[in-house]
């Protein structure tokens, strides 16, 4: 069937506007028309036509070559075929320059037109099998919301499938911006557990007692402000998957807490005697060396072990650099739908841009680059040029020298209070700058003492 | 009861007519009747030394019996629409009318000897051609099929007189919903 490739005619005459559009429809293309360049133009806003054929003489001011160049700034990729009964060399030339495809003098030969209509939806049927192809073969790649092709990746994602449906605790190590609750996300859905739900808890982004309550619920009455009964996330997440982002961060007293529901799978809500039984798979994430932590006494060998059943390390993007152009095309795609903005591709020199850059920030810092540089590109394509913020940065963090006997969390210290203090305290802002997310930043400040 | 009309105008080669009636009758399964029609000449351009065929699809529409289920028109002239050097015939794409044109369709006008047996052929094909447009069909992708596309004459000798199993299931189904 070609019906799927619609035709707009454009011309003034009626009855060669409507012959041509007869014959057309009569070898099975959907063809519509219009009898001005204005009319053809309003047309080209609703409809996405493959192939235009454009009257080059039409009277109100907007002729052939107008409307072609007016249909090429909204359809870039649309092939446009200007006909006209007054042939000169120099229209010709025109006609070609500004983007016509072909150019036919009528009335023409029926092989001509059929020919000529032929080979251009040949090379678009090419055209629209080559996206297919490269979508699928981009969706190789994805597991779930993970997108990769590295080695190292692909055997964790193997693992997260193998492991999907067993109840066994998961934990997930990688430095922030990995993507480790994107790959908790994808072990859950991945699992017998996807039609349940998928509570994610970050535990550096709340004080003690606060994150007791969150998680285990409070009884009516069970402090001030305890108004009524409310449950926790482990009961919220019941049948399904607790996500415990930043686990490295919690207090003696909530390992204890948790190190009994790993065990016992129940809990007592807080204020509250009564046992609460849960059937919930723990998934927890930290981007701490947690066994340093136990050697350190900071964090129970119990519950280490406990949670450390399996064991997911998640590389950075600096030691998986083939997934960058991969990342950055799929960031690239989303992006230009959410911002509305018509960037198709990256350049040469952009990739190369990004392949040299360290990404600090990994993944997260990838996305924010891209969408910065895609804020502020005005061309259809992102350049080396859009991604000069991040020579900037990298030659800035070269330059710096680093002060004599400075400890590394002094350094870290130090460069999130800076960091605070140029974005005005906008910790969401600062987060993006540093490369990590929000809980990650507030638990570094509350660690640090950091005023905000 | 419908029919499928089958008209000549005056000059059209009486001959042709009938291979017309009895290719169409047969394939189609429908009863055909003759109906007189009139000359083209109001349909002449002198510019292009040939004969409009939307004009004539007009007066086909305005010529039809209430009766007819289609109408097909055979004619000498040549034909054309604008935007092309010729046509062969013309018909409304599902819709009641179509004409065929038997100028180009003899070896005559291609400076061969005439040959009446290739000539009424060729006639048979064009006949099922246009009217299987009147019954919605499109062009169709074998060119062994009646629908196939002809922009020349040899295309039209590769054809055969008859749909292809895809053809012909479309005009089942076409005719079973006119």
């Amino acid at each position: 069937m070609k019906t799927h490739w619609q035709i707009l005619v454009v011309d003034d005459e009626e009855v060669m506007c409507e012959s041509l559009a007869a014959w057309l429809r009569e070898d099975g293309y959907a063809v519509d028309t219009a009898a001005s360049g204005r009319e053809a133009l309003e047309k080209a806003r609703q409809k996405d036509y493959a192939i235009y054929f454009v009257d080059l003489k039409m009277p109100g001011g907007m002729d052939g070559i107008e409307t072609m160049m007016q249909i090429r700034r909204l359809h870039p990729e649309a092939s446009i075929i200007i006909i006209t009964a007054y042939a000169t060399v120099d229209t010709a030339i025109t006609a070609m320059k500004e983007g016509a495809q072909e150019y036919i003098v009528k009335p023409c030969n029926p092989e001509e037109i059929s020919l000529l209509v032929n080979r251009i939806i040949k090379v678009k049927n090419l055209q629209r099998e080559n996206t297919i192809l490269r979508k699928k073969l981009s969706r190789q790649y994805h597991f779930q919301d993970v997108i990769s092709k590295n080695a190292r990746m692909r055997e964790i994602l193997n693992l997260a499938t193998e492991v999907a449906s067993l109840r066994s605790t998961v934990l997930i190590q990688g430095e922030s911006g990995t993507g480790k609750e994107l790959v908790a996300r994808a072990i859950h859905n991945s699992g017998d557990r996807a039609s349940k739900p998928f509570v994610a808890v970050s535990c550096a982004a709340l004080a003690e007692t606060l994150l007791e309550s969150e998680l285990f619920g409070h009884e009516k009455g069970a402090f001030t402000g305890a108004a009524q009964q409310k449950p926790g996330k482990f009961e919220m997440a019941e049948g399904g998957t607790i996500f415990l982002d930043e686990i490295g961060d919690i207090s003696p007293k909530l390992q204890v807490d948790l190190l009994r529901v790993l065990q016992d799978r129940s809990f007592y809500r807080v204020g509250g005697s009564e046992e609460v039984r849960v059937d919930v798979r723990v998934v927890a994430a930290t981007n701490v060396n947690l066994l340093q932590a136990v050697a350190e006494g900071t964090f129970r060998d119990d519950l280490f072990y406990r949670l450390n059943v399996i064991e997911i390390r998640i590389p950075p993007l600096r030691e998986r650099r083939e997934d960058i152009p991969l990342l950055a095309g799929h960031f690239l795609e989303r992006l230009s739908h959410e911002l509305g903005k018509d960037i198709g591709e990256i350049s040469e020199g952009g990739l190369k841009v990004l392949m040299d850059y360290n990404w600090p920030g990994n993944v997260r810092e990838l996305e924010n680059a891209v969408e910065r540089a895609m804020v502020t590109c005005r061309g259809r394509q992102l350049t080396e040029d859009d991604f000069s913020f991040l020579a900037q940065n990298q030659a800035a963090s070269r330059a710096w020298t680093v002060p004599a006997g400075m400890t590394l969390q002094e350094m870290e210290k130090l460069l999130i209070a800076s960091t605070i203090e140029r974005t005005g305290g906008n910790i969401k802002e600062a987060a993006a700058v540093l490369g990590i997310d929000r809980s990650t930043l507030y638990e570094k400040i509350k660690r640090y003492e950091i005023a905000r | 009861m419908k029919y499928l009309y089958v008209g000549g105008t005056p000059e059209a080669d009486p001959e042709a007519l009938t291979a017309v009636r009895e290719r169409v009758g047969g394939e189609f399964g429908v009863p055909v009747r003759e109906v007189e029609l009139p000359g083209v000449e109001f349909a002449y351009d002198a510019g292009r030394n040939q004969h409009g065929s939307i004009p004539v699809l007009e007066m086909l529409s305005r010529q039809c019996p209430a009766d007819a289920l289609k109408l097909l028109a055979v004619t000498e002239r040549d034909l054309f629409i604008p935007v092309l050097t010729f046509v062969f015939g013309h018909a409304q794409l599902g819709g009641r009318v179509a004409v065929i044109s038997l100028a180009r369709l003899r070896q005559e006008f291609y400076g061969l000897a005439p040959d009446r047996e290739i000539f009424l052929e060729r006639v048979a094909k064009e006949a099922l051609h246009e009217t299987g447009h009147t019954f919605g069909l499109v062009h169709c992708p074998d060119q062994r099929c009646a629908m196939s596309l002809a922009t020349g004459i040899r295309h039209i000798d590769l054809k055969d007189a008859a749909f292809c199993r895809s053809c012909a299931a479309e005009w089942r189904r076409s005719s079973r919903e006119s």
